[in-house]
Formats: structure tokens, C-alpha cells, sequence
């Protein structure tokens, strides 16, 4: 429960700050040079800006509270809510693809990376983990597109429209994150392997595969819980690149537009958008936390 | 106790670590056997190589970077150096129990207590599951832990220091093994537990007849429990007899400090205690004769060139040391009496 007051509070502070930050962004939301001073000082008027900061921010939060983020200021007929429920459920789909695939494939890499320290297998692991990590997305999309999708005609390039079309984006995505984490867990194993518990569990005369898999991985997966508390929310909530690259019509794209146009809405929305995500997932997290590891159980006995 | 049959031998024991800096040499041709039904004491200070001649028995080093640089260690006829990993898992755990130093950080904070007894018992076909929670039950009902059906579901952090050593002696004990191996079992635990957990150990011996060796750097330990004591110094055997002749016929000068060392009920108000000057000799680089020599306040030149032959001073009390040679200073270690140089 004080978690959830916390996380609240969290988003309450987000909300704030950024609705103050955006307003000190130089250039205004509408700069288009074919509006005349005249229309423009009406479009400001039909958003509330002749109105004092303070009471545009509390009729901002009193509309949050209603679930509503109002409406956007480039795309002058569109609401932020209508935009992120178009975009989210692509980003959110390509996102779990990639996450499934990141996660599983990084941390079995991680696990025979560990159990076969110091020899070619887990140089291999090594190696593609360091690539992972240094490769840009944008480079590993267009290295994927250039092979997959022109040189072997094997996966469509670009768009979104059925499974075969995910492939390349999910694996992009996916890319970064299955490095880290096979990083992570690679190094957590090795750490693990040190403690007192596994010569216990040697000692007990258990073969080294059942070392791994009961005693080894339950301990050492903490820190890439930790790290996919964040890992999720960015993953999910949309990559601009990623999107562009593969002209997929995902959130990634207008929360990179709404910056760039002053679309101060938009920028809150996405904003807030992204905190609460980044919060239920942090909140998760901590869930799995007690779950793995029964000596940080949250609340309660 | 008269001779028994032996239950474990080592026989030049050479155990070392390839680390950045060089070889450690650890364990440096150490022998000394176990018998049925006895406890046999290992002293001596900490990097003497206690822990890693005892591990060497399980081959619970790790190897790499660990090897043997050759002996033998025969438990119950056969070689242990020359079994498979396979055939190894059936002595671990089942002929031989391990209980380790730091009960908080020996068992694994993830699991329950009852699956980490019970899996000493894995890969067993001939006993059923309601069998192994039984036994697991009966073991730890056995090894003083109260409300077994609670602390059987329980998690190793819900349960004190002394009840986690317990739940250790639990595993080890749990498939009644002919030998158990304790690496200083009480070092960490507060001295009213340390005592519980030593008569559980003699009451264990007396029940089952099982043999133990037991680690200790503790003296009061090893006159409590033990039958016979190993002294090891600098990765060797310097001294081995039984607990009277250790204790009242100390013949090796290491094992006399080790004496000095401890506060004494019949002390006056006035004596002080002798700490043993210097510090253990590095193992990257052995002195070539005694190890000892360089602490040695009987030192004579041959200590440093060669390294002490064994002198057999009763049926059961070696010494290897210079002293006893023919030709040596005769001096009386009981008596802390100086060395002759008139």
C-alpha cells in the first residue's frame, strides 16, 4: 500500500514538473508561418494560454484526473488520448515480441555462458553480448532489412501487417536488451558459483546440472529483474528508430514529433504515459522480487 | 583406543592453486588416516591448509584452478583420486558428510530447509518421497530442532545462527554417513550454542558410531571432543597423537606455541600470555627445510636446509621436527624449558 501511495505521488511530482519544463522550451506551439497573429491569438485562446500558468495547471491536472490529456496542437483535431490508443497497441505488440524474445534468449545465454567460463562457447556468448550492447538499433535494423529482407528475400522490410512482418523489428528491438541481460547473467552466475551454498550443494553429492538449475539461477536472476523494471517500459511504450526504420505506425514516433513541434499536450501525455508505465512496472518488480527471493517478501510477514 | 580399522587414509596428500600470482601449495604431502567410531582433531592457524586438505577428501576444491599434485586418499579400500565425477556424487553427501564453517551463508536462502535435506536424497530410486520426509523429519528432530513440521517449511533467514548450523548437521548426517567432516562448525556461532552443538556432535558419535574429523583453531575444542589431533603447519603435518600425548607430551614446538598461546585456569595473575612471533610462511614460495624454522625459537641451521624427517615417538605420536634427531639440543617443550647453549 505505501508503495502504491508512493508511486502516486511519483507521477503527481512527474506531472508537475514537466508541465512547468515544457513552458520554458523555447518557440511556441504555433509558429506556422502562414497563420496570421490574429488566428494564432485565437488557437491560444481555445487552449487556455491567455489564462494565468497557475490556473491552466490546475484545469491540466483536474482533466487528468478525468483520464483525459487533451487535445494535441500539431495534429490540431486529435486528442492525446485518440493518438496513444492508435499507437500504443503496435509499440505495446512489437514491445512483448521483443521482450519474450530478449529476455528467454539473454538469459539462457547468460546460464551456458557461466557454465562453460573461459572456453569457446562462452567467448561466443561474450562476444555477441558485447556486439549487442555496442551495435546501434538503428545499424542492427538496417543490417537486418539489407540481409533478410533484399539480399535473401526471406521477411518483408518494413510495415506492420501479420507475423512475418515482426520478425525484423522484434529482433532489432530485442537485440540490445538480450545482451544486457545475458551480460547481467552471466556475471550474477559466476558471482554466484562463488557462494558457500554451492559447495553445500556439492557437498550433498548433487550433479552439477541440478547445482544450476535448483541452487544457481533462482539466486542470481535478482539483478535482471532489477533491470527490466525500466527495460519493459521503454521497450513497450514505443523506439522511435526502431519504428521509423520499419515504418511502423507505433507511439515512438509522435512522443520524438510532440518535442520538436512544442506540442505541449502531447508531450505531457506521452510523458505521463510513460511514468505510470515505468511505475506499474517498477511496482512489478518489486512483486517479483518477493516471489524470487522469499526474504524481501513485500509488506507483511 | 586401541587400533581400529581404518575408515580413511591420506597418503601424501599435494593439493595447489594455479592463481595470477603463481602456484599456491596448499596442502603439501600430508598423511594421516581416520578411524571407525573416533574423532580426529585437525589444528593450526588460519592458511595453514586445514580447510582445503579436508575439501581435498570430497574434491570439493575447485578445479580448475585447484589440482592434486599427487597421494592418495583411500576411504574404505578404494582411491577417491581415481573415481569418476559420477561415482564421486555417491560418496559426497551419502558416505561422507560436510558441515561448513558459516552456517548463515551455507545453505541456500532460496529454498526451504526441508528440500535442502531432502535433496541429499536425490537420484535415489529405492526410498519414496514420504519415506525422504521422514527421515528429513526424524533427522532434525534428532539434531535438537523443535517444531520440525513449521521450520520444515521454513526459509534458512527465519531461523537462528545455531538452528541453521543444525539444519547443516541435518544434511550432512541425514543419509547416516560412516564419516563426517566438520570445517570449524562452531567458529561462528556464540559460545552457549557452540557447546549445544559440540555434545550433539559426541551424542551423534555415540548413537550411530560415526567417525568425525573436526576442524578446529580452538585447543578447548579439540581436549573436549577429540580422540586423536593432527597439528598442521604451513600446508604439513608437524604433529599427530593422540589428544594426552598432544597435550601433556607436546613435542613440536609449533604445537607448543599453540599452548602458550591460550589462557590456562592455572595461570597466576602475573603470567602472560606468548603469542608465536612472525607470520606462516608463504606458499607461493615454501622455505625448503621446516616450515616452521622462521618462527622457531629452538631454530637450529638444519631447520632451514632440510626439511625435518618424521620421528616416531610412540605408536600413535609423530613429530617431524629437528629436535628429535639424535644429535640435536635435547630440550623440554613441557616445561617451555629454554635451549641448551652452554
Amino acid at each position: 500500500m505505501k508503495r502504491v501511495v508512493a508511486a502516486i505521488l511519483t507521477l503527481f511530482a512527474l506531472v508537475t514538473i514537466v508541465f512547468f519544463l515544457v513552458r520554458l522550451m523555447p518557440g511556441e506551439p504555433f509558429t506556422s508561418a502562414k497563420l496570421t497573429a490574429e488566428v494564432a491569438a485565437n488557437m491560444e485562446k481555445y487552449y487556455g494560454f491567455d489564462k494565468p500558468l497557475y490556473v491552466q495547471y490546475f484545469q491540466y491536472i483536474g482533466n487528468l484526473l478525468h483520464g483525459n490529456f487533451g487535445y494535441s496542437m500539431f495534429y490540431t483535431n486529435k486528442t492525446v488520448n485518440y493518438i496513444i490508443g492508435q499507437g500504443f497497441p503496435f509499440s505495446a505488440d512489437l514491445g512483448i515480441r521483443a521482450l519474450v524474445l530478449a529476455i528467454s534468449m539473454g538469459i539462457v545465454l547468460g546460464i551456458i555462458a557461466a557454465r562453460n567460463r573461459g572456453n569457446k562457447i562462452d567467448v561466443f556468448c561474450v562476444i555477441i553480448a558485447i556486439l549487442g550492447t555496442s551495435i546501434p538499433d538503428f545499424i542492427m535494423g538496417a543490417i537486418l532489412q539489407y540481409f533478410f529482407g533484399i539480399k535473401w528475400g526471406l521477411l518483408p522490410v518494413a510495415k506492420y501487417k501479420g507475423f512475418a512482418y515482426t520478425i525484423l523489428p522484434a529482433c532489432a528491438l530485442a537485440f540490445y536488451t538480450l545482451a544486457s541481460v545475458s551480460r547481467i547473467m552471466r556475471a550474477s552466475m559466476l558471482e554466484v558459483v562463488q557462494q558457500d551454498y554451492i559447495k553445500t550443494a556439492k557437498a550433498k553429492g548433487l550433479s552439477s546440472l541440478r547445482i544450476t538449475c535448483k541452487h544457481q539461477i533462482r539466486n542470481a536472476i535478482m539483478p535482471v529483474i532489477t533491470m527490466l523494471g525500466p527495460t519493459v517500459a521503454s521497450v513497450l511504450t514505443g523506439t522511435f528508430v526502431i519504428e521509423s526504420i520499419f515504418a511502423i505506425p507505433g507511439m515512438g514516433k509522435y512522443y520524438v514529433e510532440s518535442v520538436t513541434q512544442n506540442d505541449y499536450s502531447m508531450i505531457l501525455g506521452m510523458t505521463v504515459f510513460y511514468g505510470a508505465f515505468l511505475v506499474i512496472c517498477n511496482l512489478i518488480v518489486d512483486i517479483l522480487y518477493g516471489l524470487v527471493d522469499p526474504r524481501v517478501r513485500v509488506g507483511g510477514k | 583406543m586401541d587400533k581400529q580399522e581404518k575408515l580413511l587414509e591420506l597418503k601424501n596428500v599435494v593439493f595447489s592453486f594455479r592463481t595470477y600470482a603463481g602456484v599456491v601449495q596448499s596442502v603439501r604431502d600430508v598423511s594421516f588416516d581416520v578411524r571407525k567410531g573416533e574423532i580426529l582433531g585437525i589444528v593450526g592457524e588460519s592458511g595453514c591448509g586445514k580447510s582445503v586438505t579436508v575439501q581435498s577428501i570430497l574434491r570439493l576444491n575447485p578445479e580448475p584452478p585447484g589440482f592434486f599434485g599427487g597421494g592418495e586418499i583411500i576411504y574404505k579400500g578404494q582411491n577417491l583420486l581415481e573415481l569418476s565425477e559420477k561415482e564421486m556424487r555417491k560418496i559426497r553427501g551419502k558416505e561422507i558428510g560436510f558441515i561448513f564453517q558459516d552456517p548463515m551463508t551455507s545453505l541456500n536462502p532460496t529454498m526451504r530447509v526441508g528440500a535442502q535435506i531432502e535433496e541429499v536424497f536425490l537420484g535415489e530410486t529405492s526410498v519414496s518421497k514420504k519415506e525422504v520426509k521422514e527421515k528429513a523429519l526424524n533427522i532434525m528432530r534428532m539434531v535438537g530442532i523443535s517444531d520440525v513440521e513449521r521450520r520444515y517449511r521454513q526459509y534458512p533467514h527465519e531461523l537462528s545462527g545455531g538452528m541453521k548450523q543444525r539444519v547443516m548437521i541435518a544434511i550432512a548426517l541425514v543419509s547416516q554417513p560412516s564419516l563426517i567432516i566438520c570445517d570449524e562448525p562452531t567458529t561462528s556461532l556464540d559460545v552457549t550454542i557452540e557447546a549445544q552443538i559440540l555434545d550433539l556432535l559426541l551424542e551423534l558419535r555415540e548413537k550411530f558410531g560415526t567417525s568425525i574429523i573436526m576442524i578446529t583453531h580452538d585447543l578447548g575444542v579439540i581436549a573436549k571432543l577429540c580422540d586423536r589431533v593432527v597439528v598442521m603447519y604451513g600446508g604439513k603435518v608437524v604433529e599427530q597423537g593422540t589428544v594426552e600425548e598432544i597435550f601433556y607430551e607436546t613435542s613440536h614446538p609449533y604445537t607448543k606455541g599453540l599452548m602458550n598461546s591460550i589462557a590456562r585456569l592455572d595461570m597466576s595473575r602475573e603470567d602472560t600470555l606468548t603469542p608465536i612471533e612472525g607470520t606462516p610462511p608463504d606458499l607461493f614460495a615454501p622455505p625448503k627445510g621446516c616450515p616452521f624454522a622462521a618462527r622457531c625459537e629452538y631454530a637450529m641451521d638444519v631447520c632451514y636446509e632440510y626439511p625435518p624427517e618424521r620421528s616416531v615417538l610412540s605408536e600413535e605420536h609423530v613429530a617431524s621436527c629437528w629436535l628429535h634427531h639424535e644429535f640435536a639440543p635435547k630440550v623440554d617443550l613441557r616445561t617451555g624449558g629454554r635451549k641448551h647453549d652452554e
